[in-house]
């Protein structure tokens, strides 16, 4: 889809409205996972693991089924087994004999924090007693928590039959190592035999958590003849009701999912957790039941990102030309295999214009929650190793680091080591926009660092649906699939619909559909809501409006070629000798009835040509030399966006996406304890930026716009996120003059780098 | 006839080879073809592989047209957060 | 379980609910008065979501049981617009775009409105000071900041 419109016509898309959903968020109206009752419910609670790894002997739910007011327990044995079976849903592949194992443990238990059962009972205290009366007998096993201690032969395995895919010829003997993987383009070793300067450095990062401030919640109702209904704070209810219905061998006309408000996803909610536990506990006591997760439960046992070990071998000619790139990257997936080390592998080094690549990445299992996807999921973590190694090769070039950038800049044509040409890309604008910004020349003081990075990710298409519904009045009604993760696409995607019908923004209603009233969607995830639902409801106004012209054709008599689309009116074409009185949107809507019916359009599409993006980022930071204290002075990010729809909430994607890289830089991480148990399951513990912590974040909208979408669309929401980690870094080395390569540089790690440091 | 290039990981379900020449007219017939080619791959298609043709990236578009000059890319599907 | 009576103000309201000892003001809002404009991100006291004024004092309502609000008054966000008119700092936050998704912003907006009554005339540092005990995760608090400053302005009349 490409007729694209020029910016000079616009009236509409680049404004700044109020969103439709602000008033129900300002007056605590907005109704959210946990807001929402049914009469008559349960309340449902999950028993979860104390230990890292243990075999489940056996599970003795009578006592707790004896107590008063308790109304049903499942454990492993309400839900069937599950053959090994892929389904795309989010970032990688998901196995469905993983996912129910996931939900809810079998054989054994592989993390703290794993399902083992769980209550349906009338209050939360009497659910919570339940719990209590729940025996499990455990076969404690040893643990393994480390990535790179879980790649050892020796290490304690969590998957007895898991040998490692990727490898030829086959291995004989089980690893953690799920996948081998290997992307490879040119000769490397010619390629750094050239090279006069040679970097290479290793990187670690912690698992951190996609932090949303609403916990899972959700509430199930299920009938006596199999009906179910089900409210859920997701990202996608479509891949909910799939694999709900998959998951319980269910028809998948017989689960109806209703998306309720969400606070905040960023990957987290793309996969189900209590939903089928739920169901099945509706289906048991013959009521609703509703399941709310607490922090300590979203901390243990949801999300996490993986933390990655990443080896980075970069060389280079004296003028400034990178010869040859490789970098091993070794994930954390968590107890079931699924990291995003494809994806971080694939974007790596695609920033940049090499001939000689070698990408090898390792998807490995541990004794930690599965992890989940997280705003862009693993390239934070591949590029702060590679952004960190480029930054210190510019400094031994003593080339500026944009320079360094744009001498070895990936260009539309350019050749990815991963498979396509470049399109249409915007990377190297943006760096040349940072080059030119204030701030890339303000004077530091001392102790203080400057850091550049930058980011590239894919973003997605997918399948989307919409319907936008001309109400009698000649006023909107646009039902999307794609939800608002709340970055305000549903905004954006109203004003491109009012913008298409020339009518004012005011006058369409978005709402989101559930499961029963549209097509199939695709999960909200790949910076694919704009996008995506963007390019559908375009599709489906227009629609209507081909529908609208062959009625006013009709109702004046007139041929339909004669009639086209103007400014919110069926009118004569330009040039054409066929006159007639144009109609507007609202006379049309009121005849409607009376001439053939109510008018709408529809789009059922798989969305394609997704734009991607790149972002350039700018930090200054303080270093406090006594304490190991980082603080940020100034930031900016700049991004090329396509095209911005809505400018104040793209700013706001930006602006989030940076505070998320920046507690990932300097505070988050997941602490366990030698016994494998997760330490810090709190906000208090887990400490995510504060406004406190940060300084006001500069943006600067770079637009270059993709030429397959009817505006310019690229998707802008997970770029943000993965240049800060390295711009930090860089900043901080600057400042101290020693390269840090582990996070978070929170201030003991900090602290003992400044006093290790050699005389 | 389309240029047909596999990413590298993809070397070890072909047997090493990443560059072929296909008669293809889209991307179910490029799958069907490259299945019958490398039965191992063939499993993986459909569910873990994306298309790029003459540098637009295709997901899950079996009947996405193939000209016959057309330089065609595998490598793994993508998705995101 | 046994439940106590308990008789409280809410937004200007007299209103009576039924809790068990160990229930929280926030599960009493929530759960027995059907006030869900009041979020939990927590439970712990750390995040700010479950903000109210309790007695005019700004406190998490996670950390407050529910009996200890017998005789007491309690503003929620549902008592912040007062008829047509929105509260100018709600209004300012749809202005400045300040929200995404929203679910810390009634605890933001009464802990930013606590702030201005203490302080009319904050500075940029005292706004994040004041506002750093409500996490959020979608914004980097950027348009928070300018929308609170906004609305203080606006509220001056300056």
């Amino acid at each position: 889809m490409s007729s694209a419109i020029g910016t000079e016509d616009l009236k509409i898309v680049g404004s700044r409205p109020l969103r439709p959903d602000g008033v129900d968020k300002v007056t605590g109206r907005a109704r959210y996972g946990a807001d929402v009752s049914l009469p008559g419910q349960l309340i449902g609670k999950v028993l979860r693991s104390p230990h890292p790894h243990a075999r489940i002997l056996a599970i003795d739910t009578s006592l707790a089924l004896a107590l008063p007011g308790v109304k049903a327990v499942v454990t492993r044995d309400d839900f069937p087994d599950m053959p090994d079976e892929y389904a795309a849903a989010g970032e990688l592949t998901i196995n469905y004999r993983d996912v129910t194992r996931n939900m809810m443990a079998r054989e054994k238990v592989l993390y703290d924090g794993h399902p083992v059962a769980a209550v349906a009972a009338i209050s939360e205290s009497v659910a919570r007693e339940a719990l209590k009366l729940i025996k499990v007998d455990y076969q404690v096993l040893p643990h393994v928590i480390d990535v790179r201690e879980a790649m050892r032969p020796d290490a304690p395995l969590l998957h007895e039959a898991q040998y490692t895919e990727g490898v030829s010829p086959k291995p004989d003997k089980p690893s953690n190592i799920a996948k081998r993987l290997e992307f490879s383009r040119g000769d490397v070793a010619a390629g750094f035999a050239r090279a006069e300067v040679i970097v290479e450095r290793e990187f670690n990062t912690q698992p951190v958590h996609q932090g949303y401030i609403e916990p899972q919640a959700c509430l199930a109702s299920t009938t006596e003849d199999g009906q179910v209904e089900l409210w859920t704070s997701t990202q996608g209810h479509f891949m909910f009701r799939a694999q709900c219905a998959k998951l319980l061998q269910m028809e998948v006309s017989r689960i109806r999912v209703t998306p309720t408000e969400i606070g905040g996803g960023f990957g987290g909610k793309n996969n189900i957790y209590n939903e089928p536990l739920a169901i099945v506990l509706s289906r048991k006591s013959h009521r609703p039941v509703k399941m709310v997760m607490s922090r300590e439960e979203v901390f243990r046992a949801t999300g996490p990102t993986s933390g990655g070990n990443v080896k980075v071998r970069l060389g280079a000619t004296k003028d400034g030309r990178i010869t040859a790139a490789f970098a091993e990257l070794n994930f954390q997936a968590g107890a079931y295999p699924g990291s995003s080390v494809a994806p971080a592998s694939m974007c790596a080094f695609t920033r940049y214009d090499l001939d000689n690549v070698r990408v090898i990445g390792h998807d490995v299992t541990c004794n930690r929650p599965k992890v989940a996807a997280y705003r862009a999921p693993g390239a934070p973590i591949a590029a702060f190793a590679v952004e960190s190694a480029i930054d210190e090769l510019a400094g031994k070039l003593a080339i500026d680091p944009i320079e360094f950038r744009l001498k070895n800049a990936a260009r539309e044509g350019t050749q990815t080591y991963y498979g396509p040409k470049l399109g249409t890309i915007g990377y190297v604008e943006t760096l040349e926009a940072a080059r030119a910004h204030p701030h890339y020349r303000a004077p530091l003081g001392p102790d203080q660092g400057r850091g550049v990075a930058t980011g590239f990710w894919f973003n997605i298409g997918g399948e989307t649906s919409a319907t936008v519904n001309i109400n009698e009045d000649g006023t909107v009604a646009l039902m999307h699939g794609t939800l608002d993760v709340a970055g305000g696409s549903r905004a954006a995607m109203a004003m491109m619909v009012a913008e298409e019908l020339g009518i004012p923004f005011e006058q369409v209603r978005p709402i989101v559909g559930d499961t029963a009233v549209l097509g199939f969607n695709f999960i909200t995830a790949g910076s694919r809501g704009t996008f995506a639902g963007g390019m559908a409801c375009v599709t489906a106004a227009r629609q209507a409006i081909d529908r609208l012209r062959t009625r006013v054709a009709a109702i004046r008599e007139v041929p339909v070629e004669a009639v086209i689309w103007k400014d919110g009116q069926a009118r004569p074409a330009e040039g054409s000798a066929i006159r007639f009185e144009p109609m507007s949107l609202a006379q049309i809507a009121r005849l409607a009835g009376k001439t053939g019916g109510t008018i709408a359009g529809h789009a059922e599409i798989n969305a394609q040509g997704a734009g991607p993006g790149f972002g350039t980022h700018i930090v200054d930071v303080a270093v406090d030399r006594e304490t190991g204290a980082i603080r940020v002075l100034r930031y900016t990010a700049v991004q090329d966006v396509g095209r911005a729809i809505h400018p104040a909430y793209v700013e706001g994607q930006l602006q989030g996406g940076v505070a998320q890289g920046i507690g990932w830089a300097l505070n988050e991480e997941y602490v366990y304890g030698a016994d494998g148990v997760l330490q810090n399951p709190g906000f208090l513990d887990y400490r995510i930026p504060v406004a406190s912590d940060l300084p006001y974040i500069d943006t600067v909208l770079v637009e270059v716009p993709n030429p397959n979408h009817p505006y310019g669309v690229r998707g802008c929401g997970e770029v943000p996120i993965i240049a800060p980690l390295a711009a930090i870094a860089n900043a901080v080395s600057h400042a101290l003059g020693i390269r840090l390569c582990d996070l978070p540089l929170s201030p003991p790690r900090v602290a003992r780098a400044i006093a290790d440091r050699p005389a | 006839m389309a240029r047909i290039s596999l990413s590298s990981g993809l070397a070890l379900y072909t047997g090493g080879e990443t560059a072929i020449e296909l008669e293809v007219g889209n991307v179910r017939q490029l799958f069907a073809a490259l299945g019958e080619r490398y039965p191992e791959l063939a499993s993986r298609l459909e569910t873990e592989i994306a298309v790029a043709i003459d540098g637009e990236i295709y997901q899950d578009a079996l009947l996405q047209k193939i000209a016959g000059a057309s330089e065609v890319f595998l490598f793994p599907k993508i998705a995101g957060g | 379980m046994a439940r106590h009576h308990v008789r409280a103000t809410v937004n200007g309201d007299a209103v009576e609910f039924l809790c068990e000892t160990g229930q929280t003001l926030l599960e009493a809002l929530r759960d027995e008065l059907r006030l869900t404009g009041t979020k939990e991100g927590c439970g712990t006291g750390d995040c700010g979501a479950c903000s109210v004024m309790l007695d005019g004092r700004l406190v998490c309502s996670c950390l407050v049981l529910g009996v200890e609000a017998e005789g007491r008054s309690i503003e929620t966000i549902e008592g912040m617009a007062v008829g047509e008119a929105l509260h100018p700092l709600q209004q300012k936050f749809l202005e400045h775009a300040a929200l995404q998704c929203g679910i810390c912003t009634p605890g933001i907006l009464i802990a930013a409105r606590a702030l201005l009554e203490r302080n009319p005339d904050p500075t940029e540092a005292e706004v994040r000071d004041g506002l750093a005990g409500n996490l959020c995760r979608c914004t980097g608090y950027h348009k928070i900041v300018e929308a609170v400053l906004a609305a203080a302005r606006e509220m001056r009349g300056a």
